[in-house]
C-alpha cells in the first residue's frame, strides 16, 4: 500500500512500465520474463513458497520489499513459539465458541511452514528495500535507478533504515 | 455429492483468498465458500509483551488501516489504565481516524473497484486495474489518487508517517499538529469535497444501469452492527453498539462494547483461517450480520453534518429504507468520505486542540480491557487481559472482515447462482464473483496478516467432489 503513496508519480511510472502481476491487477498467474518484481512479505506457508520460487525463476531483478521480506519482521514473531501446531490448537480449538477445529481443508488451506522465512532464505535476492513499510520516496529512488539501468545505490538513513 | 469451481487467486482485494463454488448433481450452484489462506498468530505471539507495545505491534496487522488497530489498541489500553483521556487527545484520535476513513475508502473505490464500475465488469482483465483507469479517465484517476493522498497526509501530519505511525498510546496521543499544519489540511478540503461529490454523481447513475448487479451482489436480509452515538447518530470512534435487522427494527442498542461477548460468538470452519462470528442469541449461522460503511449508515438515525445527511436521505430513498444489497457498500463509502470531510473541517477549528494536554498518565488499574473503534471496514474489537505488571496474558481480536465472513459467503453464492451456468466460469462471471467480495473491501491482512501479494482463487466443484474448473486467469 505504501507503493500507492507514490501518488501522482504513478502516472510517470505508468509511462515506463507494464504492470503484469500485482494485488492491484486481475492477472492471476505469474507470467514469464518479468523484469522487476517487488516482493512484499515473508514466506510463511506452502503457497508462499511455491509462488516465490516461481517468481525467482521468471524474474530478472527480485527486490525484497519491506522488513517482512527482508527479515521476517512481525510475520516471524511466531517463530520463537516453535512449530505452528500448538498455536493453531490454542486459537482455533480452545478459543472457539462453536465447532473448534484446526483449518486444514486439503487443496484449500495451505500448510504453514515450521518457521517463517525471509525471502533471501529461500531464493537469491537482488536488492533489499527495508522499511515497515518502505516510504514512498525510498521506493521511488530505487525504481528510478532501476529504470535508468545502472547499479542501484541506496545510502543514508532516509534510504536504508528498518522500521 | 457436490461438484466445485475454484477461483484462485481472488484479485484486487487486500490479502490471500480463494473461492470455491459448489454445484449439485444437476449442476446448479448450492453454496460458495470464501477461503482465507493466510495465518499470522498475533493473538498468540503478543502474549507476554508489554501493553504499551501493543498499538505499535497490532498496527502491523494491516497496511491499509493501521490506524484502526492503533486506536482500538490504545483504547483497550485506556481501559486497562482506567483513565479518561484528555479532550484534545480524543479529538486528535478522531481526526486521524477520519483521515484514515478518507484514504481507505478512496483506495477501495477509486483504485480497486472503479475499474469494474467505470471500465465495466466485462472489460479486458489486462487493463481492468488502476493503471487502466489512469489511461481511460486520467481526470478521475488523478482526483481519486489525490483524495487518498489527502487522507494519508492527515495521518502523516498527526503521526509522523503515512503507514504505521507510532502515535496513539494508552492514555492519549504523543503529539498535536501545529496551527500551520492544520491550516494546510484545511486548504485541501474543497478539492477533496469536489472529488467525492463528482464520484457520488457518477455512482448514482450506475445504480440505474446495473440493476442486475444491485439485485445479486449480496442482496438478502441480515443483521447490521456498528457503533452509534447516544442518540443513535453516526459514530466512528466512540459510542456504543447497535444491532438492527433489515426491516429497520433495533434488535440491541447502546450495548457497552466491553460486553461484546454477550452479542458475538465465533465459529471455526475447516476451510478458512478466518473465523465466522455470529450474533450469539440467534445461533450459527442464522446470526449472520454485516458491518462497515453500509451497516453504519443503515443503523444510524442521522450522520450529523449537512451534505452527508442529504446524501444519506437520498440513499435511503433509492434503497427503500434499509439498504440490503451489498452493492450499496460503494455508495455508503462515498457518503462516509463526505461525512468525514465535513467532520475534519469542524475538528480543525476546535480550540481544544491547542490545550497541550495530550496524555493521561497511570499504571495498570484493571486486568482486562476492551477497545472498540470503527475501522473503515467495520467494527474492530481489541480485547486484552494483562498481569499486574501490564504484560499481556490473553488477546482476542475481531476484525471487520471477520464479522462480514458469513455475509461474504452468502454473497458469492448469490452471484454464482445468477452468473455461473454449467461447469465453466466465464470471464464476466468470474469478475462479478470477485467484485461481490470486493464490495465488502475485505482486508484479509487484518484477520491473518497476509503481508504480500493478494491473490484470490475460484474453484468449481462437482457433486462428487471433483474439481471441474479452476480459475487462475
Ligand atoms: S508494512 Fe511492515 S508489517 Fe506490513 S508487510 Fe511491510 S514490512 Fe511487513
Amino acid at each position: 500500500m505504501s507503493f500507492l503513496d507514490l501518488d501522482e508519480w504513478l502516472f510517470e511510472l505508468a509511462r515506463h512500465v507494464e504492470l503484469v502481476y500485482s494485488p492491484l491487477a486481475d492477472i492471476k498467474a505469474y507470467p514469464e520474463h518479468v523484469d522487476v518484481a517487488l516482493v512484499e512479505g515473508a514466506v510463511a506457508n506452502a503457497d508462499n513458497l511455491h509462488l516465490i520460487r516461481q517468481v525467482r525463476e521468471r524474474t530478472r531483478t527480485l527486490i525484497a520489499f519491506g522488513d517482512c521480506a527482508v527479515t521476517g519482521n512481525v510475520t516471524a514473531l511466531r517463530n520463537p513459539l516453535g512449530a505452528p501446531g500448538p498455536i493453531l490448537q490454542t486459537l482455533y480449538v480452545e478459543r472457539a465458541d462453536m465447532s473448534g477445529q484446526i483449518p486444514d481443508a486439503p487443496g484449500i488451506v495451505p500448510a504453514l511452514l515450521g518457521r517463517v522465512l525471509p525471502v533471501h532464505a529461500v531464493v537469491p535476492v537482488d536488492l533489499y528495500l527495508p522499511g515497515c513499510p518502505p516510504p514512498a520516496p525510498r521506493i521511488r529512488a530505487a525504481l528510478e535507478q532501476i529504470l535508468a539501468g545502472g547499479e542501484v545505490l541506496l545510502a543514508g538513513r532516509e534510504m536504508i533504515k528498518f522500521g | 455429492m457436490t461438484r466445485r469451481i475454484l477461483i484462485d487467486p481472488v484479485t484486487r482485494i487486500e490479502g490471500h483468498a480463494r473461492i470455491t463454488i459448489h454445484l449439485d448433481d444437476a449442476g446448479t450452484v448450492q453454496e460458495a465458500r470464501f477461503h482465507v489462506t493466510e495465518f499470522r498468530g498475533f493473538e498468540r505471539f503478543c502474549e507476554g509483551r508489554p501493553l504499551w507495545e501493543m498499538p505499535g505491534i497490532t498496527a502491523r496487522i494491516c497496511g491499509i488501516c493501521p490506524v484502526s488497530h492503533l486506536l482500538a489498541s490504545a483504547k483497550a489500553g485506556d481501559a486497562i489504565l482506567s483513565v479518561m483521556i484528555p479532550p484534545a487527545a480524543e479529538k486528535l484520535r478522531r481526526l486521524m481516524n477520519l483521515g484514515q476513513i478518507v484514504q481507505s475508502h478512496a483506495l477501495s473505490f477509486f483504485h480497486l473497484s472503479a475499474p469494474d464500475l467505470l471500465l465495466g465488469f466485462d472489460s479486458d482483465p489486462a487493463t481492468r486495474n488502476v493503471f487502466g483507469l489512469m489511461a481511460a479517465d486520467a481526470h478521475l484517476a488523478r482526483a481519486g489518487i489525490r483524495l487518498r493522498q489527502f487522507g494519508q497526509e492527515i495521518i502523516e501530519t498527526l503521526g509522523g508517517s503515512k503507514i504505521h505511525p507510532a502515535w496513539a498510546v494508552p492514555g492519549g496521543v504523543r503529539a498535536a499538529p501545529a496551527a500551520a499544519q492544520r491550516a494546510a489540511i484545511a486548504a485541501r478540503l474543497p478539492e477533496a469535497r469536489t472529488t467525492v461529490l463528482d464520484a457520488l454523481r457518477r455512482f448514482k447513475t450506475l445504480l440505474d444501469t446495473h440493476a442486475d448487479e444491485v439485485a445479486s451482489f449480496g442482496d438478502f436480509p441480515s443483521l447490521f452492527l456498528g457503533l452509534v452515538g447516544p442518540n443513535g447518530e453516526w459514530e466512528h470512534y466512540g459510542g456504543r453498539l447497535r444491532l438492527v435487522d433489515s426491516g429497520g427494527a433495533i434488535i440491541a442498542d447502546q450495548v457497552d462494547p466491553a460486553h461484546y461477548r454477550e452479542m458475538i460468538a465465533e465459529a471455526v470452519e475447516p476451510w478458512s483461517y478466518l473465523k465466522m462470528p455470529y450474533y450469539r442469541p440467534r445461533g450459527y449461522p442464522a446470526g449472520m450480520y454485516r458491518v462497515g460503511p453500509l451497516a453504519r449508515l443503515n443503523i444510524c438515525t442521522r450522520i450529523g453534518t449537512l451534505l452527508a445527511d442529504a446524501e444519506l436521505g437520498e440513499m435511503r430513498q433509492r434503497a427503500g429504507g434499509i439498504a440490503t444489497s451489498s452493492f450499496y457498500y460503494h455508495y455508503a463509502r462515498l457518503v462516509e468520505i463526505l461525512a468525514a470531510l465535513e467532520r475534519i473541517s469542524l475538528l480543525l477549528d476546535d480550540p481544544d486542540l491547542d490545550s497541550g494536554r495530550l496524555r493521561a498518565e497511570a499504571g495498570v488499574n484493571q486486568l482486562e480491557g476492551v477497545g472498540v473503534s470503527e475501522a473503515p471496514r467495520g467494527t474492530l474489537f481489541h480485547d486484552y487481559a494483562v498481569d499486574p505488571n501490564g504484560l499481556i496474558r490473553r488477546v482476542n481480536l475481531i476484525i471487520a472482515t471477520g464479522h462480514n465472513n458469513l455475509a461474504m459467503n452468502r454473497t458469492v453464492a448469490q452471484i454464482a447462482q445468477r452468473y455461473v451456468h454449467g461447469d465453466r466460469i466465464s470471464e464476466g462471471a468470474l469478475n462479478r464473483v470477485e467484485a461481490g467480495i470486493r464490495a465488502y473491501d475485505p482486508c484479509l491482512s487484518c484477520s491473518t496478516h497476509a503481508a504480500g501479494t493478494m491473490p484470490l482463487a475460484l474453484i468449481l466443484v462437482a457433486a462428487d467432489g471433483t474439481v471441474l474448473d479452476t480459475v487462475q486467469r
